[in-house]
């Protein structure tokens, strides 16, 4: 599983469902920006780690929206508390998508310590979380996604990047497109 | 920059610090309110738990509580943070990569150790480095010198954060804890 066709996934269901979606730093953001460009998606350009804590943040200030983030492993390891308030508040509108390659990608493929040792699956449950599944494959995550507006995905990917654009955007432009569709109700029943 | 709140009406008797500023923070309408302890928060975090009209979330680190701001101001709330200065080197960069960058307030509440009549060494690099670190951040801070300074200053602080778009720091000092 490639972390572009995860994006996509993920994309197609914030679409379907109306959801929020906030995209991590670096190339994630830009995959995104390549296979849907939404004013629903939050590109988040710096920042590194709190991807999950504005999507958490966001979701528990606006219950009736459903928000999902797209994070990676690099992230979470560098903001692992993170694990332990999404467990506290465990919001029913928010699903954290963990894309996890075992490697920073936008850096150079440098391997995370999720490679050889640690369990994100097993860390976000150690945290408190519930609701935690790690999938290895399309159709997994494509059932997971179809069932589930909470909780934590773990999507087991391989390392590399595609070959996608900048994002046109300026970041003040990112911020008043995603509050114009963010203070909006919900269109999904 | 340190900031002045114009004219220091006459001080409130009856009223504790922390409620000076609990009181700042009602009147300007904060409804969402991330934490991370310090002793001298040790009363407000409790009375911004209780308050019906707040979504209190304590966090685990101060820059995790900059990213759940972000994401609350993002779904129309007003964001502020309660914090011991030490949590300020851990924010550095969300708050110039994430609020400075897109143009995100935040409203800033700050127990200012390491200064005054601290008795903890640890707590003195970063209460030296406070103020010229958010002097180097471009981020406005106030120097409450009253129970209703202090009152006003919240107010005008958040005011202030979102028409320039950007976090804007009430500094307490232990003295500002400790008056009658």
């Amino acid at each position: 599983m490639k972390r572009i066709d995860v994006i996509r996934e993920v994309a197609d269901k914030a679409r379907d469902s109306d959801a929020l979606l906030i995209a991590n730093i670096g190339i994630p953001c830009k995959e995104l920006y390549s296979v849907s460009d939404m004013p629903n998606n939050f590109y988040m350009l710096g920042s590194m780690g709190l991807a999950s804590s504005i999507g958490l943040g966001l979701a528990l200030s606006r219950p009736e929206r459903n928000v999902i983030t797209i994070d990676g492993d690099g992230s979470i390891l560098m903001n692992m508390g993170t694990l332990a308030t999404i467990a506290s508040q465990a919001p029913q509108n928010y699903l954290l998508v963990i894309v996890d390659n075992g490697a920073y990608g936008s850096t150079g493929n440098q391997p995370t310590a999720t490679l050889n040792h640690v369990n994100l699956e097993e860390v976000a449950q150690g945290a408190g979380n519930r609701d935690v599944f790690e999938v290895d494959s399309l159709q997994r995550l494509h059932t997971i996604l179809g069932e589930k507006d909470s909780g934590i995905i773990v999507a087991k990917a391989q390392p590399g990047n595609e070959d996608v654009p900048v994002i046109q955007m300026i970041p003040e432009a990112i911020l008043s497109r995603f509050m114009a569709e963010s203070s909006r109700a919900s269109r999904s029943v | 920059m340190t900031l002045k709140c114009g004219d220091t009406i006459s001080d409130m008797k009856d009223i504790t610090p922390t409620e000076a500023v609990f009181n700042g923070l009602m009147d300007v309408g904060i409804d969402f309110i991330v934490s991370v302890p310090c002793v001298n928060l040790k009363d407000l975090i409790p009375m911004v738990d209780r308050e019906s009209s707040v979504i209190h979330i304590p966090v685990t680190r101060e820059e995790e509580g900059v990213g759940v701001c972000a994401g609350a101001y993002m779904g129309g709330k007003k964001a502020a943070i309660l914090m011991q200065n030490s949590g300020l080197g851990n924010s550095i960069n969300a708050l110039s990569s994430l609020n400075l960058l897109y143009g995100i307030p935040l409203l800033m509440i700050i127990s200012h150790r390491g200064i005054g009549d601290e008795t903890i060494c640890a707590q003195v690099p970063m209460g030296e480095m406070t103020a010229p670190l958010l002097d180097t951040l471009g981020i406005s801070y106030y120097l409450p010198s009253s129970k209703a300074d202090a009152t006003k200053a919240v107010r005008i602080a958040w005011i202030r954060a979102v028409e320039e778009k950007r976090p804007v720091a009430i500094l307490l000092p232990i003295p500002f804890w400790s008056q009658p």
